[in-house]
């Protein structure tokens, strides 16, 4: 074996872990997205998981029926939608506990999901595979296979920015909406406002209830297509509990990117390359440190987000008025 | 009657009788929704787990599991915090119960194995509950959010103790090697012939005496101990905490604590009751199932042994019901806790307004 | 008359609270028009109403003539009213323009709007004498600097009618005299003022005319030229219905409770103890008077061991606590100090507990309660059912939720658990606030039964009469300061009255402002 193909060996394994870390990241970016307005007008969202498995399932089951992701998307978008408003209406209108009313549709999603698909395909409440048509495929972008053969940035371009699916593309174009939605609108200034003193924002005559219920829309929105993209983009059908705590990493990595756009996008990207890392050296044995258990970077997320919330390494502040339903009356 | 004396019933009786009623009643309707009658799957499911004497074991050994968080995250409710980790804590409680046995020698009496293994649950699951509390109280990292970080942190722990450390050789299963069976807790069939009683075989065990127990000390301890009066006043008024002299830190982790022990219990029903040795994921479901538990008991010792069998018969009729009706499975006590936990919890208050302006208006004061 | 603002019966209840009790106000256009009154005599209920953050029951609001009936506070910044509150209204972390143009952002996009807001912001400033920096956040900015931009914001958004709600409680002296000559700027251009507060000597110094809240109810308007601030403190502080209450001669005897130079500042970095010292003995009652907000909770708090000292000394028992050897309540209990809090919703009870629970907040870990850790619960019950007993508390059920008790009851069970404690110091915030005329006279004579048994007994009240008649030395605090002490049988209501306004303060940076804006 030549010097030249080890190289070439070790670039490609390196792109192809990269490769992974995008297609990983994806639903991370967009259910940190969604948490990321829901939280940032003061609604705690620890029903992201449930959204998206939600949407998971929706996705799958009308891919299924009717061949189209695209009004696969539109009614997963729709169901997720459904959810953000009951949990709009429990913690905005009836000033319920965020918290509890996130965990009940968590829990309820992921029981309901499987009992549904029972009753709808009696294969132990997976969706049947999606073959051909129902899913979003890969689009290679122009140029892909002529670059190919150009050294370093060929493959680069081939392996890493080209065949992605639609949703990869546009989660990642999302970031730079979300920031500029956020930080050059009028929404996204009362948005922020609203998250950090809701008084403020009322006393200066814009609707507390009608801010946060669009927030949590929008959230519910993003859910929606992140659970699309796992069912549907990443894989072929829906099945139990499939997300597999990707709302939590993506909560985690909203807390870690301390609610800011650019930097939570970051935490999703380094979420997601440690879960493509974790799979790619399952069993290999590494130089120097030997094998190292796949569940130690697994664990890495959780224990950074722990770390950080302690105040150890950095701070993350959140939103002041988070988790406080508002109350005007005294 | 006097308005006082009329809104204390909405709240105290009305109100979470209405909450319950709902959450049956959107179960009902999902019960047409997906074409079955709901009268006769109440039939099914009760007939399931009460109809023979396999089905009532089962009944009860669930039973046993969702008292244990029940209680867990009620005591944390009444120091005012949100225990959401019940998963992990039941999870390495149940290494701790397993870790005693095989640290022990294996010819040790029962009478000393077992409770050394209920106090390695204990230990092992309020220490891992007392790291969120710890943080918490000193640290002011949110309880929720590090809870739910220590539920993945169990989760990945303990499959790599069981992949890599603990596995039984030559086995591919992540399990344990059997535990010696001075380690094993009497299954009540085999307990009830000595008292001249028959029952079939069924995982049910002794721990549910534990649970009864735990109820009993639970209630004594929050409303007959100095430790738990300061922390339901922590809990209910941390102003008057403050006043009163109560070290509210301090309060929080031993809250903490207290409830990972009891969640920590789960591992002494499933693995020192049941399996016998440790396995992956015998606790899944049962810590957030402690939450409905909780809301619908409303913290109460006697409320959660109430709701913990409602859910254990749910357990138990639902896999009855899945033998029935092949688009049912046990995942619709899953949906039933979810609603229980949206209509009693984060509802909890939707009927109110509507109840007092019916029930209870506000009198003219005159001026 | 040109009147910028008429109201005209306005009512508001919530729940069984009477906020506002059929209130008539009239207010000059270009005035400064000042509301006084105690906490919780509805000045700020009665505000927000003008402003459209609560709707009146009842009544009708004229502005500039105009009869509006305003459902949110959009409605009333478009006529014209701009209001800057207590706790200021503002995002800490956006930057002064941002704060500004919340609500008024003209248009979907930032950009345009902040620029335009920019530009007229700059001519603000210039115009009133406003200087603050419109880019740095809010939070890096003096309490003086944030409320200038709570007044930037609402002129912006083009307010003719300013209120401020206690605008100076977060103020260092410096600050206020800035705050006064920017009021004496916009009053020059025709803006009117309503300030609302507690401290007198502002009143008279910067308002035109003067109105008194009491109870929710308006007792008295008046032109500032022709009162006094003594007379202001009379119509302030209620005159309860109080009963002869025969008051021994006692002998007092050892100091129980010494302070010395006592000094606390807030977390604004506001002081608000001032080298407090004082002594109490046996058998004393030691009255603190004064408007309330003036540092009385502050003392109470630092007394009782809730909040640590900072600098100073107190000393009970022949025991001092200091900075470094800090109290807790639970140490000032077993050194033999009760505590009956202001606030007893607040701090005083739980209201979800049984009354037997409440009765024993604080004593739990008494010996007589609990065996070792172990409560007993029986014997809670029974020590309810005396204290019940003892200070007649209706009704007399242990097991009753403490929420169900009326507030004159309730006041009785917490001075029940604190006094039949056999405590040797007694400190007692506000005892017959929001209790009902039958309870006071009986609460008054255990007061004195303390005192006549030889406990060193601190009262706080804001009631003048309370304090008269049960006191043996008053002490008067303002802004945080003792302003006297004195016997209380050489004491009447007109000298405490001058002593809680402070009027005989020999600098008066406020005087000079006063007197000049007269001129112009």
């Amino acid at each position: 074996m030549s010097e030249v193909t080890t190289l070439n060996d070790m670039w490609m394994t390196i792109l192809l872990t990269l490769d992974a870390t995008i297609r990983l990241s994806t639903p991370l970016v967009l259910a940190a997205m969604a948490g990321l307005f829901s939280e940032r007008s003061g609604v705690v969202d620890i029903g992201l998981e449930g959204k998206m498995l939600a949407a998971c399932f929706a996705s799958a089951s009308v891919a299924h029926f009717t061949g189209s992701p695209w009004l696969a998307l539109l009614v997963a978008v729709f169901i997720s939608l459904c959810l953000a408003l009951v949990h709009g209406f429990a913690t905005i209108t009836h000033k319920g506990d965020q918290i509890v009313s996130g965990v009940a549709l968590n829990i309820l999603v992921s029981g309901l999901t499987i009992i549904l698909g029972l009753t709808w395909f009696r294969q132990g409440g997976q969706t049947p595979s999606l073959s051909g048509d129902g899913r979003f495929f890969s689009i290679d972008l122009p140029g892909a296979e002529l670059m190919q053969n150009v050294p370093l940035i060929g493959s680069l371009y081939k392996e890493l920015l080209s065949g992605h699916n639609i949703l990869v593309y546009a989660a990642f174009a999302l970031v730079p909406v979300v920031w500029w939605v956020l930080f050059h609108t009028r929404f996204g200034l009362r948005l922020r406002a609203v998250g950090e003193n809701p008084k403020a924002v009322d006393t200066a005559g814009i609707s507390v209830n009608g801010l946060r219920y669009r927030a949590v829309m929008i959230g519910g929105v993003l859910c929606g297509i992140a659970g699309t993209y796992i069912a549907i983009a990443h894989n072929a059908q829906f099945t139990r509990d499939m997300t597999a705590g990707a709302g939590y990493i993506a909560l985690a990595a909203l807390i870690f990117g301390k609610w800011r756009p650019v930097t939570v996008l970051m935490a999703c990207l380094l979420f997601g390359f440690l879960q493509a890392f974790a799979m790619r050296i399952e069993g290999v044995q590494l130089p120097v440190v030997g094998v190292i258990p796949v569940q130690i970077i697994e664990a890495v997320p959780y224990l950074l987000t722990v770390i950080l919330l302690a105040g150890f390494i950095g701070k993350a502040i959140p939103p002041k008025a988070i988790g406080k339903p508002y109350v005007k009356e005294r | 009657m006097k308005r006082d004396t009329r809104l204390a019933w909405i709240n105290g009786l009305l109100l979470p009788l209405l909450n319950v009623l709902t959450a049956f009643a959107a179960t009902a309707v999902l019960f047409l929704l997906i074409g079955v009658n709901p009268l006769e799957a109440a039939e099914t499911l009760l007939y399931g787990a009460f109809g023979y004497s396999e089905g009532i074991g089962y009944t009860f050994y669930y039973t046993t599991n969702f008292i244990f968080t029940g209680l867990a995250v009620a005591v944390a409710f009444h120091a005012g915090l949100f225990n959401i980790g019940g998963e992990g804590q039941a999870y390495i409680g149940g290494l701790g119960a397993g870790l005693a046995v095989f640290m022990l020698f294996p010819e040790l009496s029962p009478w000393l194995m077992i409770p050394a293994s209920v106090l390695g649950a204990m230990l092992f699951g309020g220490a891992w509950a007392s790291v969120p509390g710890y943080l918490q109280a000193y640290r002011g990292s949110h309880i929720v959010i590090t809870t739910i970080m220590f539920n993945f942190l169990a989760a990945t722990l303990m499959v790599y103790l069981l992949v890599k450390v603990l596995r039984e050789p030559g086995q591919m299963t992540p399990q344990t090697v059997l535990f010696p069976d001075n380690a094993w807790l009497p299954f009540v069939h085999d307990i009830l012939p000595a008292f001249g009683l028959e029952m079939e075989r069924s995982p049910l065990n002794l721990s549910i005496l534990l649970a009864v127990f735990m109820c009993f000390l639970v209630w004594f301890f929050l409303w007959h101990t100095r430790l738990g009066y300061a922390i339901r006043v922590t809990g209910l008024n941390p102003h008057a905490a403050v006043y009163g002299g109560i070290n509210q830190k301090k309060i929080i982790v031993v809250a903490m604590c207290i409830s990972g022990a009891l969640a920590g219990l789960v591992g002494i029903n499933e693995l020192i009751g049941y399996h016998h040795r440790i396995i992956m994921n015998f606790h899944l479901g049962y810590g957030f199932g402690g939450i409905a538990v909780a809301l619908m008991g409303r913290n109460h010792p006697f409320g959660i042994v109430i709701a913990a069998l409602l859910f254990g018969t749910l357990y138990q009729g639902g896999a009855e019901l899945a033998f029935e009706w092949s688009n049912i499975s046990r995942d619709i006590v899953v949906v039933m806790q979810g609603l229980v936990i949206l209509f009693c919890g984060a509802l909890e208050y939707m009927y109110k307004p509507t109840l007092i302006r019916w029930l209870a208006p506000v009198q003219e004061v005159r001026s | 008359m040109n009147f910028a603002i008429e109201l005209q019966d306005i009512d508001k209840r919530f729940g069984a609270v009477h906020a506002n009790d059929h209130v008539n106000l009239q207010v000059e256009t270009g005035s400064i028009h000042g509301i006084v009154g105690e906490n919780g005599a509805g000045k700020s209920t009665l505000m927000s109403i003008l402003y459209g953050f609560y709707q009146a029951d009842s009544g009708s609001i004229k502005i500039f003539g105009n009869e509006y009936q305003f459902t949110d506070s959009h409605e009333a910044i478009a006529a014209g009213i701009g209001m800057v509150h207590q706790h200021f209204m503002l995002v800490d972390n956006f930057t002064v323009l941002e704060n500004v143009i919340l609500g008024a952002e003209g248009g979907q996009l930032l950009a345009e709007g902040l620029q335009a807001a920019r530009q007229s912001l700059k001519e603000l400033e210039e115009k009133y004498g406003l200087d603050v920096d419109l880019d740095a956040t809010v939070d890096s900015l003096s309490v003086g600097l944030q409320q200038r931009v709570e007044i930037l914001k609402a002129l912006y958004k083009g307010a003719k009618i300013l209120i401020l709600d206690e605008p100076t409680g977060v103020l260092t002296p410096q600050e206020t005299d800035e705050l006064f000559k920017i009021f004496a700027a916009l009053k020059a251009q025709g803006v009117t003022i309503i300030l609302i507060t507690h401290k007198l000597r502002e009143i008279m110094a910067v308002t035109d005319t003067v109105s008194v809240m009491r109870r929710g109810a308006m007792v008295a308007h008046l032109e500032t030229p022709m009162t006094s601030e003594s007379q202001l403190a009379e119509h302030m502080v209620g005159r309860k219905v109080l009963f002869n209450v025969n008051k021994e001669q006692v002998e007092a005897g050892d100091v129980l409770l010494s302070v010395k130079h006592l000094n606390w500042t807030d977390s604004q970095g506001v002081p608000r103890l001032k080298r407090i010292n004082f002594d109490i003995r046996a058998g004393e009652v030691l009255g603190v008077a004064g408007v309330s907000g003036n540092g009385q909770s502050e003392l109470l708090e630092v007394l009782s061991g809730i909040t640590p000292i900072q600098e100073g000394s107190i000393q009970i028992k022949g025991q001092t606590f200091s900075p470094k050897e800090q109290a807790n309540p639970a140490k000032m209990r077993t050194m033999g100090m009760a505590h009956v809090p202001e606030d007893r919703h607040k701090q005083g009870m739980v209201m979800e507990f049984r009354a037997a629970e409440t009765a024993i907040l604080g004593y739990h870990t008494d010996d007589e309660l609990s065996n070792g850790p172990w409560l007993k619960p029986a014997l809670g019950r029974e020590r309810c059912a005396d204290l019940m007993q003892a200070f007649d508390v209706r009704p007399d059920d242990v097991e009753l939720k403490s929420a169900n008790f009326s507030g004159g009851n309730q006041q009785k069970l917490i001075l029940a658990r604190e006094m039949e404690h056999n405590p040797d110091v007694l400190l007692i915030g506000q005892p017959t606030r929001g209790v009902d005329v039958g309870a006071i006279e009986f609460i008054h004579q255990k007061i004195l039964a303390m005192r006549d048994a030889g406990k060193a007994v601190l009262l706080v009240s804001v009631e003048l009469e309370e304090i008269l008649s049960l006191s043996d030395r008053i002490m008067v605090l303002c802004d945080g300061e003792i302003t006297g002490q004195m016997d209380a049988a050489k004491a009447d209501e007109r000298t405490l009255g001058m002593l809680m306004a402070n009027a005989q303060q020999a600098h008066d940076p406020l005087q000079s402002i006063a007197s000049g804006e007269g001129q112009s």
